[in-house]
């Protein structure tokens, strides 16, 4: 197996899987049919793309079965998403800061994988890309929204910010997994789109009356397993049923 | 029995979307390529709902008319597009009430013509779908997105 493509396919699945999880926990409760809908579609777009990066990781690996194996049978541990997409809901404004932050640098990343070295991976992202556009596009304009809308929704969108911004820093790191792909064009080097996502960040939050704080310095790792407590609690939810009863169907 | 590729197209040509029973899976440019031996089909969105039934209803399909052997592919590459809808499908989508995916920044409204109409939400009933309404005849109306 190879090591290195295996834990990068971890965690793009896991990234996609988890923010998933998140916005499902919308479902029922957004404000408006329509917001309700929107979160609802960009969760099951994820979901697809969870889908098909963990299959590949599980067709390279004997002792997984298939990607449900490694969305329900890993503990928190093992999960290689980064720390943004695991943060809580919040409000509203703080879920749109997440899936903007995230939403605009996946797109990136994805626009960049669809030419991988790897055929399966360039498949996978250039499908995802065009599904990505429209939840970039999506969360920008409510950013825009949120900002120049009543004081109450600029200062929640602030909140927003407040508390997402410290893990910016981790999207934008390359350790060695991700230096191992990146010389064999399996991968690109975050740092190659780092200034074109800044750019759009500032374009945005200029719009929305914010202000660009300087990124902090990563000290987050969840790509090497160490999680926030709040993964924890997601897990709880999100493998109970197929825990409790393994053998159960559709 | 002898594999005769008309044939398996005509079955086909008759397996219903299930979101949108009333164009088929041709129609919708989900199938890829017919052989004596495979049939490649591709998703729509990498997260549809549907697309777990749809090759179930093709399997269902070609198995009933003898063809067990022919084994169903999924390829993600290239990436599905609306300009794959064959123009019958178009008309059938529009027919039904759903606007066909197009170029445009507007659509017509599906009932009355009217190019007078708005879009609600890019989020509609099914993640290729969004929620128009027609400001002419007041109905809304799921106009399918150019993807
Ligand atoms: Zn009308």
């Amino acid at each position: 197996m190879e090591r290195a493509l295996y834990d990068y396919l971890l965690r793009r699945g896991d990234d996609s899987l988890i923010l998933s999880q998140r916005l499902s926990e919308w479902c029922g409760h957004a404000p408006t049919i329509e917001v309700d809908l929107s979160l609802a579609n960009l969760g099951l777009d994820l979901l697809g793309q969870a889908t098909l990066f963990l299959d590949y990781a599980a067709s390279m690996n004997a002792d997984v079965h298939n990607a449900d194996a490694l969305a329900f049978h890993r503990d928190a541990a093992e999960f290689r998403n980064c720390l943004l997409v695991e943060q809580p809901n919040g409000d509203f404004a703080q879920t749109i800061v997440r899936q903007f932050l995230y939403s605009t640098w996946q797109k990136m990343l994805f626009d960049r994988l669809a030419f991988s070295k790897d055929p399966t991976v360039a498949a996978i992202a250039a499908k995802a890309v065009k599904e990505i556009s429209y939840h970039a596009d999506l969360s920008a304009d409510w950013m825009i929204r949120l900002g120049g809308g009543t004081d109450e929704s600029n200062r929640r969108l602030k909140a927003g910010v407040e508390w997402m911004w410290r893990l910016v820093p981790e999207l934008l790191v390359a350790d060695e997994i991700d230096n191992e792909l990146i010389t064999k064009d399996i991968a690109p080097d975050p740092a190659s789109f780092e200034t074109d996502f800044m750019t759009k960040i500032a374009e945005v939050f200029a719009e929305a009356g914010l202000d660009v704080s300087p990124l902090p310095r990563n000290f987050a790792s969840g790509r090497r397993g160490y999680h926030s407590e709040h993964l924890g609690h997601l897990l709880c939810t999100m493998q109970y049923l197929p825990r409790a009863y393994p053998d159960a169907q559709w | 029995m002898t594999h005769d590729l008309a044939s398996i197209r005509a079955i086909l040509a008759q397996v219903a979307d299930p979101e949108i029973p009333v164009v088929s899976v041709v129609d919708l440019g989900i199938v890829r390529e017919v052989g004596v031996r495979h049939v490649a089909i591709t998703p729509t969105y990498s997260g549809c709902p549907a697309t777990h039934v749809i090759e179930a209803d093709i399997r269902k399909a070609l198995d009933a008319a003898g063809y067990q052997d022919v084994q169903i592919e999924t390829r993600l590459a290239p990436p599905w597009t609306t300009e794959w809808i064959t123009l019958e499908g178009r008309d059938k989508l529009k027919a039904y009430g759903i606007a066909p995916p197009d170029r445009r920044t507007y659509a017509s409204c599906p009932q009355c013509g009217s190019d007078n109409t708005e879009e609600l939400s890019r989020f509609g009933s099914t993640p290729c779908k969004a929620l128009w309404r027609c400001r002419q005849c007041l109905e809304p109306f799921d106009r399918f997105k150019c993807h």
